[in-house]
């Protein structure tokens, strides 16, 4: 595709269209008469009709959630903060360490420090994303080789500085809970006709 | 020159040399022929076979075959396709799938190539060997799962590096199923044949015991061999590559700073590892390991720049080495000239008192040759230079002609090489005794010299004499034998044995008395009895020269004779002479610098002890950033200003920011580059101008040359030699491989530590093992050593390295690499 239409700044020689937006009054008279007009039009009835009905039928009929004391169930595919999941069977971690999460993320918020181990492995010795400019694209699920890393459903991150790093003793299934680890269809898995389109490989033996 | 053809591939005319491979044409004219076994300078191998072509209707390895004037070559047809297409299959046979873990992946030849091929299925299969992954050396990992045996390594070892410490060795794969034969595209086959059987090994035992040099890292196309201190630690694609050029020694070869974060934790930039473009420059090891030399962690201190200001304002002189930049240079004399303090530089001032006396007898303000000449000779000759420690590339210049050019070679050094005789069969040591330089000089001079002066004429053949020698020859002599002989009778089918007389030419040997010339200057040199007749044979087809001059004529008390000399081979002998610099910018420094030679009262010292030092190392009283901290240019061998930028960030005061204070200054240090002076050969050039690359045609397409001055020149006058070289027990100035300054010794991979070195024989001799300590009397000065062997040394003289700054060997000395020593165990 060609980017040259998205390079043409120049308003007023592309096919573009004026709206006109209504006008907005001017004197301090008309700004009065407007604020009367909003406040006390029919609008603002209906909403409290609405709150009164549901108050005089009671708690039994409402469906408020009482978040954050109660959340709603989430689905598999939902993107929210990555989880870094082990191998269900040894509980070793899944991640080998080949960086393409970092390297396919657009946001460039992930970063990993890998050394030789002591067993002649690469191991991840640290790994983290910067939600402060993660923008949960979904892409290093995607990519990654392993099913490492996953999004949860875990959404809240609210926090009190402009970057938030998750690290891996966020993310990663802490042993106790292996059992608790979901495998799920979700984002970054294998499609379901995966064996399918893996072409076999001959083998001597 | 050799003549001009043209070819035509794929329809596109390209000109060239003759004698030029098919695929160094295609790639200087920017025409991809896929090729992974190929390394330009070095030999071909044959054993990828990726590169096949057609030409002339032929079908040919494009790598091996030299192009033909008129030539109508085609990159690829059906045949061609199908033969690649099954290569990279077979490379992929029972290849490991751990692209996620390996460091080469992303600049993998291997991946790169199979994705290029497409092959997304495999049609061929064998039963796996078992191959352990082993550590060759304190650098070297290989892991023979991941080698595709393109014998890159060993060649490069081999025909560049001269070390030959790996080879192909047997794998003890299964035999490929006979029908594949028939079946398969007939390369990928004999590839394969061959990859099943082979492997790469050290050349004895386990360990490569080599220079580890690092290049067999930078050349495996795969992730066979890396190195063991990167191993693992980050992704290729994720390290920032700065070019810049290696500031250890005056090659300055053009290598890549690649940086990277240091952690999650600590965002500050860190060099990971240096790398090259291995197809135009080899590096050592220190230029690929001795990278983390940086002042790491410094801050803008203004109390001390306040006190360097005031110690420059009074001190008298400023002591300086030469690893710094021509910029660093400039502002020196620039401070000179503003404040009248002495610059004492003993290094360049040696280089510079050199280079006038040379130009005193050549003509010209520099040297005539540099190392593209070199590698471009068949005939090399190195004197005083420990080449293999000294000078790396200048060493691998002289190996590679012996592999590449059919050349030969004179290596004219009193420390006896192991492994000078084994860069090729038409090279000759002399480990002469020290102080013979000039003889070594006289002798080229005999033996190349034209049109010399008469005195010096008749001089030199004063040193022959003729002599009548007994020669054992082998001569055949035809002698007449009685042989039985069983004979049967056609008729009767009996059998009787006859006496037959049968002629036989037997070699024989005999004694015979001939008249020689001998030449006086080859004995004192410790030549061979033989070296004329070696030397006639050495002398065949040879057509470029070249002369290395090492240090050791630089700092030896009669370097100015030694310079004379030098010179005279440049004028009277059809030679390109090199003198090589012997730190990393001295020629630099000493074309900018106005030097003293004598040190006076209170001293700034930059990256040197003085009353007030100013130190890249952070043990002065004001920090300077270390040359992988800093822009700037190099004046290196081949008399090129080669630009260097910053590896990594720094944080305090740089030289600029003092001279800004005593009013000399620019704005950055930089600006300092156009101002580099034009008479001295320097060119006007912003140091943004500057490139700093290879091009595909294998251009050197760095900085830019310095203009060649011309100076008065006179005949050279007769110089009576000094017959009688040093003698005693005799400690030389050097460093171990590897070792260069005291910003090689901060670097963490390089190992070698300050000791006093010797060769095994003298250890054993002498009764000392690896780690004793030594008491070292060098003029009157003590000093405590361990002893280090180097078993690629012979002889009785030891060395005494001078990278240490806790080791002043360079006052110990006096400047000069030989001195008498004593040594005494404990
Ligand atoms: S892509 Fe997956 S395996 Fe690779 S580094 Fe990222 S999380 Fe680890
Ligand atoms: S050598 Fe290349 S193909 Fe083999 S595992 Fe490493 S990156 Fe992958
Ligand atoms: S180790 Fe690397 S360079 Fe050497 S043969 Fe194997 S793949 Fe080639
Ligand atoms: S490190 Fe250098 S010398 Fe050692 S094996 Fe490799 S190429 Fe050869
Ligand atoms: S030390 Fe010299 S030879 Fe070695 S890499 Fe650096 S410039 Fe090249
Ligand atoms: S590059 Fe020519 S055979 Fe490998």
């Amino acid at each position: 595709m060609s980017l040259e239409q998205f390079k043409d700044r120049n308003v007023g020689t592309q096919e573009y269209r004026h709206i006109q937006a209504s006008t907005s009054p001017k004197t301090p008279m008309e700004k009065f008469t407007q604020v009367v007009k909003r406040t006390f039009s029919k609008e603002l009835f209906v909403g409290l009709k609405v709150v009164f009905t549901q108050m005089a039928k009671g708690p039994k009929t409402w469906h408020t959630v009482k978040y954050p004391q109660e959340k709603l169930p989430i689905g598999p595919r939902y993107r929210a903060i990555h989880k870094l999941l082990k191998l269900l069977e040894s509980g070793n971690e899944r991640c080998i360490g080949c960086g393409l999460c970092e390297k396919i993320c657009i946001a460039d918020c992930i970063r990993m420090d890998t050394r030789y181990d002591e067993n002649q492995r690469k191991e991840v010795t640290e790994y983290s994303i910067n939600l402060g400019r993660c923008i949960f694209c979904g892409y290093c699920a995607e990519v990654c080789p392993e099913l490492a890393i996953v999004h949860g459903p875990r959404f809240e991150n609210a926090s009190e500085q402009r970057a938030h790093f998750v690290i891996k003793d966020d993310m990663l299934t802490p042993v106790d809970a292996l059992k608790h680890q979901k495998e799920f269809p979700g984002f970054g898995a294998l499609s379901d006709d995966a064996d399918k389109k893996v072409k076999k490989t001959p083998l001597a033996y | 020159m050799s003549k001009e053809i043209t070819v035509t591939i794929d329809g596109i005319e390209c000109k060239a040399a003759e004698g030029e491979y098919i695929l160094n044409i295609a790639r200087a004219n920017n025409i991809f022929i896929p090729a992974i076994c190929y390394l330009t300078r070095c030999s071909p191998t044959l054993a990828c076979r990726l590169c096949l072509v057609e030409a002339d209707g032929k079908r040919v390895y494009s790598c091996n075959v030299k192009a033909k004037d008129g030539m109508e070559i085609t990159t690829n047809n059906d045949e061609i396709a199908q033969e690649r297409r099954a290569i990279m299959e077979v490379y992929d046979v029972n290849h490991p799938l751990q692209c996620g873990v390996c460091d080469k992946s992303g600049e993998c030849e291997l991946q790169n190539y199979t994705l290029y091929e497409q092959v997304d299925s495999q049609s061929y299969s064998i039963r796996d060997t078992l191959r352990q992954s082993k550590n060759w050396s304190s650098v070297l990992h290989y892991d023979p799962g991941l080698c595709i045996v393109c014998e890159r390594c060993t060649t490069v070892c081999k025909d560049m590096i001269g070390e030959a410490a790996i080879k192909t060795t047997k794998r003890g794969g299964d035999a490929l199923p006979k029908e594949l034969k028939e079946e398969m595209p007939k390369d990928a086959y004999a590839m394969w044949n061959k990859l099943q059987k082979s492997i790469i090994a050290p050349l004895n035992g386990e360990n490569t015991d080599c220079a580890d040099c690092g290049e067999c890292i930078s050349v495996c196309p795969t992730g066979a061999i890396v190195s063991r201190d990167f191993q693992y630690k980050s992704n290729a694609w994720e390290l920032e590559k700065v070019p810049a050029t290696c500031s250890h020694c005056s090659t300055g070869c053009q290598i890549n700073y690649e940086r990277k974060h240091t952690s999650i934790e600590n965002p500050d930039e860190s060099i990971y590892r240096v790398t090259n473009e291995f197809h135009y420059v080899s590096l050592c090891g220190a230029g690929r390991f001795g990278y983390d030399f940086e002042n790491r962690d410094v801050s803008k201190d203004e109390e001390a720049f306040d006190k360097a200001v005031q110690a420059l304002q009074k001190a008298e002189t400023i002591r300086f080495d030469s690893y710094i930049t021509n910029e660093e240079a400039l502002i020196l004399q620039r401070i000179k000239e503003k404040t009248g303090a002495r610059l004492v530089n003993p290094d360049a001032k040696r280089y510079q008192d050199f280079m006038k006396n040379y130009g005193s007898v050549s003509g010209k303000t520099l040297y005539a040759g540099d190392l593209k000449s070199a590698f471009e000779s068949d005939f090399v000759i190195s004197v005083g230079s420990f080449l293999r420690n000294d000078a790396p590339n200048s060493r691998y210049a002289f190996n590679n002609i012996q592999k590449l050019n059919k050349g030969a070679g004179l290596y004219f050094h009193p420390l006896k090489d192991e492994l000078v005789e084994s860069y090729g069969k038409n090279v000759i040591q002399f480990a002469h005794k020290p102080g013979l330089e000039a003889a070594a000089l006289y002798l080229v001079l005999e033996l190349f010299g034209k049109e010399l002066p008469a005195d010096i004429k008749a001089y030199l053949d004063g040193f022959k004499y003729e002599t009548t020698e007994t020669v054992t020859e082998t001569v055949k002599e035809e002698i007449v034998e009685n042989v039985e002989e069983i004979e049967k009778d056609e008729e009767t089918g009996e059998e009787k044995t006859v006496i037959k007389e049968k002629k036989k030419l037997v070699p024989k040997k005999v004694e015979k008395e001939v008249t020689v010339t001998r030449n006086r200057l080859v004995e004192m040199l410790g030549g061979p009895d033989d070296f004329d007749e070696k030397l006639a044979k050495m002398l065949k087809k040879k057509e470029n020269f070249t002369l290395f001059v090492g240090e050791d004529c630089i700092a030896s008390e009669n370097a100015a004779e030694l310079a004379k000399l030098a010179a005279a081979v440049e004028r009277y002998c059809d030679f390109n002479v090199v003198v090589i610099p012997s730190q990393t910018n001295t020629l630099g420094v000493s074309l900018l610098c106005e030097l003293d030679e004598e040190a006076s009262g209170y001293s700034v010292g930059y990256n040197v002890k003085g009353d007030f030092t100013l130190s890249a190392t952070g043990e002065g009283d004001l920090d300077m950033p270390a040359l992988n901290q800093q822009e700037g240019t190099f004046t290196n061998i081949n008399k090129r200003v080669v630009p260097t930028n910053a590896g990594i960030g720094y944080g305090g005061y740089e030289l600029n920011d003092l001279a800004n204070a005593l009013g000399v200054g620019e704005e950055q240090t930089v600006c300092f580059t156009e101002q580099l002076p034009v008479e001295k050969g320097f060119k006007a050039l912003e140091f943004d101008a500057l490139p700093n690359e290879y091009t595909n045609s294998m251009e050197e397409n760095r900085g830019y040359l310095l203009a060649l001055g011309e100076c008065e020149a006179a005949e050279l006058e007769k110089i009576e030699l000094a017959q009688q070289g040093m003698e005693g027990n005799i400690a030389y100035r050097a460093n171990p491989l590897q070792q260069f300054n005291q910003f090689t010794r901060r670097a963490h991979e390089l190992e070698a530590q300050k000791a006093l070195y010797c060769s095994v024989t003298y250890a054993e001799k002498n009764g000392l093992k690896d780690g004793d300590s030594v008491t070292c009397t060098v003029a009157n000065e003590a000093f405590t050593l361990a002893v280090q062997t180097d078993n690629k040394i012979d002889g009785d003289i030891v060395y005494v390295p001078d990278f240490d700054e806790t080791l002043d060997a360079d006052r110990i000395f006096g400047g000069k690499r030989y001195s008498n020593i004593s040594i005494v165990k404990g």
